[in-house]
């Protein structure tokens, strides 16, 4: 990124954070977690411990930096090397990302920028230009990318409350500023658990794995009354209401099941995982030592804030997470892609000098398809 | 420490302080290697080992007509201590492992049995108090089922690897996992085994005792048979193919895919420098990137934790695995083409 470009967006950045200190603050237990951070064009600092507001306000004033991080994690000594840290427990921490949900209007906002020629193509495999394959993917996510996300956010709710018994008030929705949502649960039954078990836990919210024995089908002689009920709870009530649709139908697809056989029911089962399993990214999910995006914080890929959704059906993240300025700046922008921001509508912009909010401003230049005039 | 009847000491005799038990018996370990009544449970112990160490269960005398015989049940709690003792004279890992998964097997059987025998409360509750001290799993009978904490669950099933045992395709209910007293015990069985044999390898070796040497001589041929060679093909699996033609092609690989190839290579002996260059073709190829990755991989850098390559049924959920033949049941790709001799 120039330099140039990079002096704008810190002082866009220092702006609202020095306006904004009411939304960020540290998370309980503070000095049990590990805090990170990354400047512009460079590395991570990490292991970094922190006692209160005061010196996280601190850090954002001293550092500016483009990102901020936090542990879920609870350790004796934050600030050691990992491995002497002494990890005591993490809460459990949900990634819902858009780029994963294999949507169809990806193709629509999403632009190939060549890392050799700087080109900037809709979404290919190669650059058009230089036919280099070296490209960086950046995507504008539309409004059925945030709804569909939300829609996993709500289902990924009813297991964790119907299923595993989480209370609800102490599962908090936040948008993750970029293309998506993350969902922490706090006090639950597995703070304690380890990597390999979270990485079960995720494999059962994705309906991943399941086996025809499960719903009732067996390899020889499957027995009708094995099959799941309407009204089941857990996995097999979802996967009846999917696939037996009412009530009055079960009866007839069961036969149907029965004669299309043991392997026609696992492709079934597979088909249905796609639908009704709750897409997350089982990676975030397991590990237990990673740092995450501290809530009130930018998000350097968007310019967006990771705000926690209260109201998750009403909650707009282009209206309700855009914090920066309203004055004006003068950009070159090079955006073949049409987005919508605090309500004012922007681009598609083709190699032009245009004078924008600035909101807008660092929205396209980190996506990399706008560079200050 | 649980307080134990008679007949719960010989059902479990693990539990027991030896050293105690024989003692409170009125009996040194030296009276049975030279009294020829007591000789014969030597003989019987080492029959223990054997019948465990050809992977069967041994079958006791405590058959529940003879469960009241006064004789029958000290007697099978003596088979079971001087197996031990056989054991530790014979020094032979091999066999004790062998012994503990056994005994666990038959353990098992009781603690299913205890379980389900719900018209006898008080022998519901050592099992499931039996449970709750030696693995921390609590219990609860819920009608017909036993139910147990999710995260209790996840804890012990992790060490399966049939798909049976995985969440998803368990009863799942209110954050607790619904098993019939048989699924109960089986979870624990694999720490039943390592329980009995964290008991054995930190019990005191004994000095030869005199009337034992021929049944340790014994033993120490008897484990020779269970001595393996296994010799490798060389060849990569499916999956380790795969993902190295993908990245020939020079398309993109996941992180998991790049995860198992490094890790995979790394096992088999490979040095990050000759791996490192597979990945060149890769579409965000950052030399500095990679390099770092790999040395955490390998333990070099970060933590120092040598990282292992994923399980095949890990791969199969994160879309990686293309099984073929050959791959035969193997849980780990680490295990393809390894043929025991």
């Amino acid at each position: 990124m120039k330099e140039t470009d990079i002096k704008f967006l810190e002082d866009s950045f220092k702006k609202y954070y020095f306006e904004h200190f009411d939304l960020i603050s540290v998370p309980e237990r503070t000095s049990e977690r590990e805090f990170g951070y990354q400047k512009f064009n460079s590395g991570m600092i990490r292991h970094i411990s922190i006692k209160n507001d005061k010196e996280l306000h601190l850090l954002f004033m001293q550092n500016i930096p483009s990102d901020v991080y936090c542990s879920n994690a609870y350790y004796t000594f934050p600030n050691l090397p990992m491995n002497e840290k002494d990890w005591k427990e993490a809460d459990l921490i949900f990634d819902i990302d858009a780029k994963d949900l294999n949507l169809s209007c990806r193709e629509n906002h999403t632009v190939s920028i060549c890392n050799e020629c700087n080109e900037v193509s809709k979404n290919s495999e190669h650059c058009l230009k230089c036919n280099s394959i070296k490209i960086e993917k950046k995507s504008l996510p539309c409004k059925n990318c945030i709804d569909s996300s939300k829609t996993e956010v709500s289902k990924l709710s009813e297991v964790l409350i119907d299923d595993l018994a989480i209370a609800k008030e102490n599962i908090y929705v936040y948008f993750s500023g970029n293309e998506g949502f993350h969902v922490y649960v706090y006090d639950s039954q597995f703070q304690q658990i380890g990597s390999r078990e979270r990485s079960e836990l995720t494999d059962y919210i994705m309906f991943n794995a399941s086996i025809p024995e499960t719903f009732g089908m067996k390899r020889f002689k499957p027995n009708r009354s094995s099959f799941p009920d309407f009204n089941e709870k857990g996995w097999r009530g979802r996967f009846s209401k999917h696939v037996f649709c009412s009530k009055s139908k079960r009866s007839k697809i069961i036969s149907e099941l029965i004669v299309n056989g043991y392997p026609a029911f696992q492709k079934t089962i597979d088909d249905v995982a796609e639908k009704i399993g709750v897409k997350i990214d089982p990676n975030v999910t397991m590990d237990i030592h990673r740092i995450f995006r501290l809530p009130g914080s930018i998000n350097s890929k968007s310019g967006l804030t990771k705000i926690r959704c209260k109201n998750l059906t009403e909650f707009d993240p282009y209206i309700k997470a855009s914090f920066l300025s309203d004055d004006s700046v003068e950009v070159f922008a090079n955006c073949p892609i049409e987005f919508c921001l605090k309500n004012k509508k922007f681009g598609p912009y083709t190699n032009e000098k245009v004078t924008i909010p600035i909101f807008a401003a660092v929205y396209m230049i980190c996506k990399k398809l706008a560079t200050i005039a | 420490m649980l307080e134990l009847g008679q007949d719960e000491i010989a059902k479990y005799p693990f539990l027991a302080d030896a050293g105690q038990y024989l003692k409170d018996k009125g009996f040194t370990l030296e009276q049975f290697g030279t009294d020829p009544d007591l000789k014969q449970l030597v003989d019987k112990a080492f029959d223990r080992i054997q019948v465990a160490a050809n992977g069967k269960i041994y079958k006791s005398d405590l058959v529940e007509a003879q469960v009241s015989k006064e004789a029958a049940l000290p007697r099978e709690v003596f088979s079971f201590l001087l197996a031990i003792v056989l054991l530790k004279l014979s020094g032979m890992h091999t066999l004790i492992k062998r012994f503990s998964l056994a005994e666990a097997r038959r353990a098992e059987k009781y603690l299913e049995k205890d379980l389900a025998n719900i018209s006898d409360e008080s022998k519901k509750e050592l099992a499931i108090r039996v449970i709750d001290d030696l693995f921390s799993v609590q219990v609860e009978k819920l009608d017909d089922y036993f139910v147990i904490p999710v995260s209790d669950y996840l804890k012990h099933s992790i060490n399966f690897h049939e798909r049976e045992w995985k969440l998803i395709n368990r009863h799942v209910e209110n954050g607790q996992v619904f098993l019939t007293p048989h699924e109960t015990v089986r979870l624990i069985r694999k720490e039943l085994g390592t329980y009995i044999n964290s008991k054995i390898i930190n019990a005191k070796t004994p000095a030869m005792i005199s009337g034992f040497e021929d049944s340790v001589n014994k033993l120490v041929s008897l484990s020779k048979k269970f001595v393996t060679f296994t010799v490798t093909t060389g060849e990569y699996p499916p999956c380790i193919k795969h993902v190295i033609e993908v990245l020939e092609k020079g398309e993109n690989l996941p992180h998991s895919g790049r995860f198992m190839l490094a890790s995979f290579l790394l096992s088999k002996g490979q040095s990050v420098e000759q791996i490192a260059p597979l990945f060149k073709n890769a579409p965000d190829y950052n030399e500095r990137v990679t390099l770092y990755q790999l040395n955490h991989l390998a333990g070099i850098s970060g933590s120092g934790t040598k990282y292992t390559c994923p399980s095949c049924e890990k791969l199969k959920t994160q879309d990686l695995c293309f099984a073929i033949p050959e791959c035969d049941n193997i849980i780990n790709p680490l295990q393809f083409g390894k043929k025991r001799k």
